[in-house]
């Protein structure tokens, strides 16, 4: 399935590693063709190991695929890594805050490398704070919050910088159920009234069928097995019908 | 109501307990150096173990003649500007190491070399290829402190964590941004840890270099005192080095407590 309006494109991308030019390859992505719509919420599924973090790195930029090409709004991230600078940005798997900046000064950080103005910056960390129900503790340090804290400090950081791509390595798999449940329906929320695309890479079907407008299961190594839309409307029946497919995708 | 009072007051005593046994069990060891010291005083005479108040009394003579007070200065003046050369060309060094696997291949022996080379003869080779006394005693100073310098530095840059390196990388940083929000608050409890190790070293190599081949500083006072049996000068000039370490140290700690103020601190410690 191809989106209307690209603004990810992968074309025949492959990605292997080798610890030495001895040692046979490991292909992690294997001849991945992938198009993400702009304002598309891909939920990206598959199994541990399969590949979705080295896609989700080449779309990042911060690694280089072995062949095909990576285009993000028409450019190279990898090579144009710079020109990206404020477009495109990352909820990781774990919080990743600066444990020397508070909660406000971590937020910030996007923001400084963009030279926004100190106040204004300021102004806008705090106002992503506010929406992710963190008022009171901008002056936290990360160790002095807990884990769901802490990762809406680093959703509401990728959230500051307002670029335009958001990609997301399952940000809430270290959560319990419920402060995950309830963090995803915000980020959802989030992505829908600020017009962004996202990529969310995840393992969980559940987690994928609850965020996805579109979902895309992944073999290994990495090439799509199924390529879905999904919508808000969906019917729990044909939910359940999906997951069961999804299900024997991934034993297969 | 009154329970919390009640516990927070025993609390305060017993803080204050606590204080006062740490104080006593750091002060103890020097108390009783000093008391076994001045014992051995009135049984040696002064050219052997002098009383400590003629120490003191040297001490203060010190302190209060500027002609004086102006070695010490010139000593500290030397191992500071040591240091800091030491510290510039050995952060440098390490960040081009940590750079280049070519580098670090090239540089890693040479500085391992200099290791083994001892300090005094860093003094006879400075000695030898320089004629001013500044010059010479900086070249010492910085080849005793350059090796330890770039290898802690390398090792702090190398242990940086490579995830929280990635989130910042993935804003896209100008270089400059790079170290100033990532890199050097990684690694200075590093930094500020190999600048307090090679504060020790650097005070005890200065005397040295100063002894050979100074015309003024503590190390030269020490030689002057050495000529004459001054035993209680040379204890005077000694302290005064002695006490420049600890201040140095005192400031670094209190840099540490500050900058550091964001680590998490355990109720339950080693």
């Amino acid at each position: 399935m191809t989106a209307a309006t690209p603004i990810i494109s992968l074309e025949q991308v492959s990605k292997s590693f080798s610890k030495s030019r001895a040692a046979p390859a490991y292909v992690a992505v294997d001849r991945l063709d992938l198009q993400v719509g702009q304002g598309q919420l891909l939920a990206l599924l598959g199994k541990t190991g399969c590949g979705k973090s080295t896609i989700f790195n080449m779309i990042a930029g911060l690694t280089e695929p072995s062949s095909g090409t990576v285009t993000v709004d028409g450019r190279n991230p990898f090579r144009d890594f710079d020109s990206f600078r404020g477009k495109i940005a990352i909820v990781f798997q774990n919080d990743r805050l600066l444990p020397w900046r508070t909660a406000v000064q971590n937020v910030e950080l996007g923001l400084e490398m963009l030279d926004v103005p100190a106040k204004r910056r300021k102004e806008t960390a705090m106002h992503w704070l506010g929406r992710l129900g963190l008022r009171g503790h901008e002056n936290d340090f990360p160790h002095a919050l807990s884990g769901g804290m802490r990762q809406r400090v680093s959703i509401a950081r990728a959230f500051a910088t307002d670029a335009n791509i958001l990609l997301c390595d399952e940000p809430f798999s270290a959560l319990d159920e419920m402060t995950g449940r309830a963090l995803r329906a915000e980020f959802v929320k989030l992505v829908k009234e600020n017009g962004k695309t996202a990529v969310f890479v995840t393992h969980s079907i559940n987690e994928a069928l609850e965020i996805g407008d579109r979902l895309v299961v992944l073999k290994r190594p990495a090439n799509i097995a199924v390529d879905l839309p999904l919508a808000a409307t969906t019917a729990p029946a044909e939910k359940e019908a999906i997951r069961n497919q999804i299900q024997s995708v991934l034993a297969a | 109501m009154t329970i919390p009072q009640a516990e927070s007051s025993s609390g305060t005593a017993g803080w204050s307990a606590g204080l006062g046994r740490r104080g006593l069990s750091y002060i103890l060891p020097f108390a009783v150096v000093a008391g076994l010291w001045q014992v051995a005083s009135l049984f040696f005479p002064p050219f052997l173990f002098p009383s400590l108040i003629d120490v003191f009394k040297r001490c203060f003579e010190i302190f209060a003649s500027w002609s004086q007070f102006s070695d010490v200065l010139a000593t500290v003046g030397r191992i500071l500007a040591g240091l800091a050369g030491a510290f510039l060309v050995g952060a440098a060094f390490a960040v081009l190491m940590a750079r280049s696997r070519a580098v670090n291949d090239f540089l890693s022996p040479i500085l391992t070399l200099f290791q083994g080379i001892p300090a005094l003869s860093w003094v006879v080779f400075a000695i030898i290829w320089f004629h001013g006394i500044e010059p010479r005693i900086f070249f010492i100073m910085v080849m005793t402190t350059l090796p330890a310098f770039t290898f802690q530095v390398l090792s702090a840059l190398l242990a940086m964590p490579r995830d929280l390196m990635e989130m910042v990388m993935s804003f896209r940083p100008t270089r400059a941004k790079l170290f100033r929000t990532m890199i050097i608050p990684a690694i200075l409890p590093d930094i500020l840890t190999a600048w307090k190790v090679n504060l020790g070293n650097a005070s005890r190599v200065v005397v040295v270099a100063e002894l050979v081949g100074a015309t003024g500083g503590v190390g030269y006072e020490l030689l002057q005192q050495q000529q004459v049996f001054d035993m209680a000068g040379a204890l005077a000039w000694t302290l005064q080095l002695v006490f420049f370490v600890l201040i140095a140290q005192a400031i670094l700690t209190l840099i540490e407590n500050i900058a550091f103020r964001y680590r998490a601190v355990s109720e339950r410690t080693l």
